[in-house]
């Protein structure tokens, strides 16, 4: 068995060149071309496929005639780090309390790069090479919208009603762009990371006090397990 | 039966005659009808505004959230063990198969990998959900055709498995077993031998049910030619796990990406499809699959390997920045998580990919021109859980 190695599964992993998921990426770039501004291969696990907003559409295009038929899901991510703070206090309740308001953390996007807060992010399958790719696309502040990939995929109609509530994306194009889970005059996008999770802003979440150490096991922080 | 070849198109010419309120050929008007959010074949709070024209479903639209639990937004201020408790309760009914995903994912982005036997465990107690979760959905569905006889046997025969998961974990639906690095616990003595007299006990469970319900004519002529769903459209609307292979499309992630893990290429088992693609279909295939699943139970207990139940890991979780996609083949279907990590205690980003909310996606083109009573086994043999679709 493995012990815990380093997160760089690059050299980490036994393949250190994938040349299935490098030849799918050659593939995508003759069709997309300058479409494609980013991508990042996992050897033997992932390909990550980062396309400029205007080509959103025609990756979702480019990507059936590819094989890539079956759809997987559509979402995104708010890449701003949490103003409530990476440790589930607000920095608010730590200023009143007198201690010394911390250092907001930069804004760093994931694999395959990106410049912006919000980007959406889809995952395909192909059946008959047995490989899933994730698309992600960014997308500017001043024009949250994007092509819509319902046309193309019918399953991502509701994975886009999803995200328009959850992160306030407008998807152009889409037929009917109607609140998937919350009621019709619901106030803000619960999935954008400065929208508090009230529960925990009345009373704070105890949980953190779980990974205490155990008594007697003593103080090391970063102890080992039994 | 439904008799239309293109349920497509005789549901656009007769949506466009319901909207003058007057169906010109049989001069009928249309109706709105509610089922649920309180109706027993949703199986739980989902509603669909179905329009009707006299018995002839125009349109149907499922409305979900009245279970929306925000459980995205949740991961977020919890702790990775703490993740796992919650979302057992996406797939109340296989729970111990959404920590597994859920787990991989973590484990990868950390690096770490569990004990051979660990693996085995977790591959038989995910495949045990299966089985629980599968038998209660043939005996609900023939529950929900009139069948009464298929739900009593379907409940009586789901507590053999519960109780062997129970056994090992403490908690019938909610086991919460599962580790980053292995499991809590080893097996209990004598679980082994139990295990395998339920397995028989099960996989008896599936030659009754082959012959009380598949072999039934009624319930064949409910759901033989009803709710077709073709290859194309399946994939399209990222229909997974029984749905999809009930349209022939010969895929499972338990063979065609199975995560590092679980251990299914080590042992000798079938994926089964069938090309119909009706609801007649989808039951066959989750029968075969509750009974090749009881196998692979069986097959797996005879091979189990000795040795620890966890790797070394901290006692302090936290997982290094990166991100990772993992997904497995749920009882309902591809269940995937995508975690998003920044090296902290707490994931930044989850993004739950469950089976049932792209499975029940596909109910408004399927119910278009069905009857109602059809719309009855369609719902039903799409088979979903409403926490995973709602979240």
């Amino acid at each position: 068995m493995s012990q815990l190695s380093s997160a760089d599964t690059e050299t980490a992993e036994a393949p250190a060149i994938d040349e299935v998921r490098n030849d799918v990426l050659a593939a995508f770039s003759a069709r997309l071309g300058d479409g494609i501004v980013g991508s990042r291969i996992q050897p033997g696990h992932d390909l990550w496929i980062r396309v400029s907003r205007d080509s959103w559409a025609a990756t979702a295009e480019a990507a059936k005639q590819l094989g890539y038929t079956f759809f997987d899901f559509l979402s995104a991510i708010d890449w701003m780090p949490s103003p409530f703070g990476r440790d589930m206090d607000a920095q608010e309740d730590i200023v009143v309390s007198g201690a010394q308001a911390k250092e907001p953390q930069p804004m760093m996007q994931g694999y395959a790069g990106g410049e912006t807060r919000f980007q959406v992010l889809a995952r395909l399958y192909s059946i008959n090479a047995k490989m899933g790719v994730t698309f992600k696309a960014d997308l500017p502040d001043s024009d949250l919208s994007i092509a819509t990939w319902s046309n193309t995929f019918a399953g991502a109609n509701w994975h886009e009603r999803e995200a328009k509530e959850m992160f306030g994306i407008n998807f152009v194009g889409h037929p009917n762009l109607i609140n998937m889970y919350l009621p019709t005059d619901f106030q803000g996008h619960p999935l954008r990371k400065d929208f508090p999770l009230l529960a925990r802003r009345v009373r704070p979440w105890p949980g953190i006090v779980d990974v205490e150490p155990m008594p007697g096991v003593g103080d090391d922080e970063e102890g080992e397990g039994e | 039966m439904t008799t239309i070849d293109e349920p497509q198109s005789v549901a656009d010419l007769a949506a466009s005659a319901t909207d003058n309120r007057v169906n010109l050929d049989f001069e009928t008007e249309g109706m709105t009808l509610n089922m649920g959010p309180q109706h027993p074949a949703t199986h739980g709070t989902l509603r669909i505004v179905a329009k009707l024209d006299g018995e002839q479903v125009v349109s149907a639209e499922p409305v979900c959230g009245y279970m929306h639990r925000g459980y995205e937004k949740l991961t977020e201020v919890r702790t990775y063990p703490q993740i796992n408790a919650l979302i057992n309760r996406i797939d109340w009914l296989g729970s111990f198969a959404n920590e597994v995903p859920f787990i991989l994912a973590a484990e990868r982005l950390m690096g770490v990998e569990a004990p051979p036997r660990a693996q085995w465990i977790r591959t038989i107690l995910f495949e045990m959900s299966r089985v629980a979760n599968i038998s209660l959905f043939l005996g609900d569905f023939g529950l929900q055709l009139g069948g009464m006889t298929a739900g009593f046997y379907a409940f009586r025969d789901r507590e053999w498995v519960l109780n062997q998961i129970e056994a090992v974990t403490g908690g019938r639906f909610h086991p919460n077993f599962d580790r980053i690095g292995g499991l809590k616990d080893d097996l209990p003595k004598g679980w082994i031998a139990d295990t395998h007299v339920a397995m028989d006990r099960l996989l008896a469970f599936c030659d009754e049910m082959e012959d009380l319900l598949v072999g039934n004519e009624i319930f064949q002529s409910r759901t033989r030619g009803i709710g077709v769903i073709p290859e194309d459209i399946a994939l399209s609307y990222g229909l997974s796990g029984a749905n999809l292979r009930a349209s022939g499309v010969d895929w499972d992630l338990r063979r065609d990406g199975c995560p590092e893990g679980l251990v299914y290429d080590k042992i000798d088992w079938k994926v089964w499809t069938h090309p119909d693609g009706d609801c007649f279909a989808r039951t066959w295939v989750r029968l075969q699959e509750t009974r090749e699943a009881a196998k692979i139970v069986k097959q797996l207990l005879d091979t189990i390997p000795s040795g620890p139940v966890m790797a070394k890991v901290p006692r302090i979780i936290k997982v290094p920045e990166g991100e990772a996609y993992v997904a497995c083949e749920n009882p309902l279907g591809e269940m995937g998580y995508y975690v998003v990590s920044k090296g902290d205690l707490v994931p930044f980003r989850v993004k739950i990919r469950s089976a049932s909310f792209n499975n029940i996606s596909v109910i408004p083109w399927v119910a278009r021109g069905a009857y109602v009573p059809d719309l009855i086994s369609i719902l039903g043999s799409l088979y979903f859980i409403l926490g995973d679709i709602d979240r």
